[in-house]
This record gives structure tokens, C-alpha cells and sequence, in this order.
């Protein structure tokens, strides 16, 4: 059983959103690296920068953005199966005292996110680091938590939550998957 | 995957999977931190039974580099030396914990033993055995031509190119690992040897074969030549007894100044090391700007770190 939560006019008015919080909050654009976690938090990434370019001229989206792999710090890797590594591209200029966003589909248990803050640590070091995620999801392990968020979605820790990109999914849609009752999980 | 002892169990996915991630591996090679937590709490042992430099630091920088910890033990100075035998040895370092062994003997067949006789329970990397198999060379090798040639082929392998082997195939382990991988991987390969250094058989083998580098440039075009060491210590009777003096062997197969100018400008030289300078490459070859070889070797490091990573991050496969 599955319900949409979110279509792709609901995510696009969050992206805006978020978009325009991220200069309110810091001032501007300037300074602003936006780095996505693979596999959808890259093209997020780029969504954001792109608007943000659209009302800040002088950003320039293209080398304002990366990707962050953070598959070799996850702290689950001997649990499961070898994952492959995703890319990592970061502005030529580097991230050293830049303001890092890290973009995310789903922020659930933080720590997708903690990995996330030990691989910047890795590349360089940014004047502050903050998170965006297009759904907040909760049920968190680790004291972290978001600086923009798309939704703020309640679920059961049995649920999935599933965002799809145009990108690479073909639509724009987060729906919920609950397990069916007597079926897999 | 739990083990990696020849190139021939390779699928085409299951390489392309190694090629890329060693491409990951080597971004953060470039980084101010080039350590990565991955392995962390996990063991290497490198056992190595035959002398080694390159290919023995280069599992030790990979396995370091993804923090896992290295221990390093060569049959001099241990008890192999008093007589000790594999499987005693290998039941030691069981006994002693380890996650993954890299094991390098001079005895065709010895990783596969190891991996196979149930003496360990972790992974095994074959660093080369006898005159078999040394997956890993043939593996940065691929990289390497990928990463020079990847354009000119017509897929994500190494589709269309053409890979060029000089040299001792019949002693090279490394030979043979190439040969696997590269046909795995879609290049065409031509091998370049007097009959008296091709193995028994080599018809039968998905190759080309010409007896003089001056007839190879000729007949084919030639992408990536890749000059193989003559292995004097593998030679039963020396050299002596495969080909008739180093002056003939580098007069037909060695690599010069006059042949590099007859190859494509794109083709790119390589050589596993060690090099014998003078015999099958010249110093102006080695040196020239379409050499690889000392890029091979920073590769190696990307390509280990790869299969380290396939190897041992998941968790246990039984």
C-alpha cells in the first residue's frame, strides 16, 4: 500500500522555499557551496542552486555545487552487503571557509548525516556546514538536525518513505510505502 | 565477491564495478587527507613468499589508506624459512585474526589453495602465483589504458582498442592476467614474442601473435603497448636457453627511439616494473612523455584500495 505525500508542484514550492531561506539566513549567496549526498540529494543540489542563481545574478550554480559520497564513512558498512561508491565532485575552488549546505531527499536517522560531516571534514574546511533535506522524516538516533526543510513528514519507523526525481525516477513525487499486513517490510 | 585469484572469474560487470570504484579511490588519492575510515578494525596480512617491492607497498599504502591495519610478512626472516608450510603459516595468522590476506608464492595455484582448503576463514587477494595469474597488475593496467584511452573506446570497457604485449609471455603471470581481463573487457590483444617465450597452446588463446616488434607496428594499430621484464629467474638455464643473446633480444623485441616514433601519437607505453632499461625498453622510451609507467604505479594504489574495499567493507559472506 503507498500514498503520495508530495507531488512536483509541492516539491517545487518547497525547493523555492528553502532556495530563499538559505540566502535569508546567510546573508546572500556569497560563499555558498551546495553539496548533494548521491544518489538524490545531487540533483536536489542543483535544483537549489539554480534557483538561487535565478534571484542572486552573481551566483554562479554550476561551481557553487558538488557531490559528497559518504558511502566509506557510513558506520553500518560491515552490517550489510558492500555498497558501491557514489561520485564525488567538489568546486574547483574547494570548500575552505565557505558556508557547506548539504542537500538530502530524506533526513530519518541522522546518520546518513553524521558520515556526511566526517567526509567534509576530509575535503577541507568550510566556515560552517548546513543541512537541507526535502523531507524530514524523524525518528532520529543522533542529535543532529536540519537547518531547511521541505516537509516535516510523521511516519512509522516501519514505513518507507520514497522520493522520486525527474532526473532519475522520470516524475517528481515522495510517497509513502507501508508494509502491506503479512507482507515484507 | 569474497576473493579475487584470477582475472578469468572476473564478469564483465563485476570488473567494470572494480575499474569504477578505483576511480573514486583515486579522487581521494588527490585530497589534503588522503585516509579514508572505511576499514577501520579490520586486518591485512601480506604474505609474501617472493620478493616484491612495488606491488607489496602498494597493497600496504592501499590497505593503510582505508585504515585498516597491515601486517606485513615475507618468508625471510620467518619461519618459512625454518621449513614452516603454507598451511601452517596460514593457520597462524588465522589464529591471529586477520580479514584478508595478500598472498604472493611463487607456486602457480598457492592463492587459490589458500582460499579454497578452508586453513582461513577471511578473504584472499592473489598478488601473483607462479607463472599464473596477478589480478591486480592486469587490473590497474585496464584502469590505466581506460583512463588514457576511455574515449577512443565504443563502450564504458575497453571496446576497439588494441593491446599490444611484448615481451616473456611465457613466464608473465601478469601476461595472463591481461590477456583474461582484457578480452573480459572487450580490447583486442596482441601478443609479441619469439615462438621459444609463447606457452604451449597459444593458438587456442583469443589473440593475435607476431615474433618482432617491427612486424607488430606494421601489421597492427596499436593503442597501448605494454613491454613485459624477461624473467631470468623463472628462465630454467637462464635466458640462454629461450632466446640467443640480449643484444638479439632487444634488436627484435626491445622498445627504441626509432620504434616509438612509428607508433600512433596517441598510444600510450607501459610496463609492470621492474624494468630492465636496455634490454626490452630503452631509457628514451621509459622517459618519453607517452610513458604510463610511473602512473601505473600511483594507480596500483587506487585499483588495491578497490579491491580491498569490494573485498572486505561488507559483512561477512560465508
Amino acid at each position: 500500500m503507498t500514498g503520495a505525500v508530495m507531488d512536483a508542484p509541492d516539491m517545487a514550492r518547497a525547493l523555492t522555499r528553502i532556495a530563499h531561506e538559505i540566502l535569508e539566513r546567510n546573508g546572500g549567496a556569497s560563499g555558498i557551496v551546495l553539496l548533494g549526498i548521491p544518489t538524490r540529494g545531487l540533483p536536489l543540489a542543483k535544483r537549489l542552486a539554480a534557483r538561487i542563481a535565478a534571484v542572486e545574478p552573481g551566483f554562479d550554480a554550476e561551481a557553487c555545487t558538488g557531490a559528497i559520497d559518504i558511502t566509506m564513512y557510513r558506520d553500518d558498512l560491515r552490517r550489510q552487503p558492500t555498497r558501491s561508491i557514489g561520485e564525488t565532485t567538489l568546486p574547483q575552488a574547494g570548500i575552505d571557509d565557505e558556508v557547506v549546505v548539504l542537500v538530502d531527499d530524506v533526513f530519518h536517522t541522522g546518520r546518513t548525516v553524521r558520515a556526511a560531516l566526517d567526509a567534509v571534514k576530509d575535503v577541507g574546511r568550510p566556515r560552517s556546514v548546513q543541512l537541507a533535506v526535502l523531507v524530514d522524516r524523524g525518528h532520529r538516533e543522533l542529535p543532529i538536525r536540519a537547518d531547511y526543510v521541505g516537509k516535516n513528514l510523521p511516519t512509522a519507523q516501519a514505513e518507507k518513505v520514497r522520493v522520486m526525481l525527474d532526473e532519475i525516477d522520470g516524475e517528481d513525487a515522495v510517497v509513502i510505502e507501508r508494509p502491506d499486513a503479512g507482507g515484507e517490510g | 565477491m569474497k576473493h579475487l585469484l584470477s582475472t578469468a572469474d572476473l564478469t564483465r560487470d563485476e570488473a567494470l564495478h572494480i575499474l569504477d570504484t578505483a576511480q573514486e579511490m583515486a579522487k581521494t588519492q588527490e585530497r589534503e587527507v588522503r585516509k579514508l575510515p572505511t576499514l577501520r578494525g579490520k586486518t591485512v596480512v601480506n604474505l609474501f613468499f617472493e620478493d616484491s617491492t612495488r606491488t607489496r607497498i602498494s597493497f600496504e599504502v592501499a590497505a593503510k589508506r582505508l585504515s585498516a591495519d597491515v601486517i606485513n610478512f615475507s618468508a625471510k626472516g620467518s619461519s618459512v624459512s625454518k621449513g614452516e608450510s603454507l598451511k601452517d603459516t596460514a593457520l597462524t595468522l588465522e589464529a591471529m585474526g586477520s580479514d584478508g590476506i595478500v598472498i604472493r608464492h611463487s607456486a602457480s595455484g598457492a592463492a587459490e589453495r589458500l582460499a579454497t582448503s578452508g586453513w582461513i576463514q577471511g578473504s584472499v587477494v592473489n598478488a601473483g602465483d607462479g607463472t599464473h595469474q596477478h589480478p591486480t597488475q592486469a587490473l590497474l593496467d585496464a584502469f590505466t589504458i581506460r583512463r588514457h584511452l576511455g574515449e577512443r573506446s565504443d563502450s564504458t570497457g575497453l571496446d576497439g582498442l588494441t593491446v599490444t604485449l611484448v615481451g616473456d609471455i611465457l613466464h608473465s603471470r601478469v601476461a595472463r592476467s591481461n590477456i583474461h581481463l582484457l578480452t573480459t573487457l572487450g580490447a583486442s590483444v596482441v601478443l609479441v614474442a619469439p615462438p621459444t617465450l609463447l606457452p604451449i597452446g597459444v593458438e587456442t588463446w583469443p589473440v593475435r601473435v607476431a615474433h618482432t616488434l617491427d612486424e607488430a607496428l606494421d601489421a597492427f594499430d596499436i593503442d597501448a603497448l605494454m613491454m613485459l621484464r624477461i624473467q631470468l629467474e623463472r628462465m630454467s638455464g637462464g635466458g640462454a636457453a629461450f632466446f640467443p643473446s640480449p643484444a638479439e633480444y632487444s634488436r627484435l623485441l626491445g622498445l627504441d627511439a626509432a620504434r616509438l616514433a612509428r607508433l600512433p601519437s596517441h598510444a600510450i607505453i607501459m610496463h609492470p616494473g621492474p624494468m630492465n632499461r636496455g634490454l626490452e625498453i630503452s631509457a628514451e622510451a621509459a622517459d618519453s612523455p607517452r610513458s604510463v609507467i610511473v602512473e601505473q604505479v600511483s594507480n596500483g594504489v587506487a585499483v588495491r584500495m578497490a579491491v580491498l574495499y569490494l573485498l572486505l567493507a561488507g559483512e561477512a559472506e560465508l
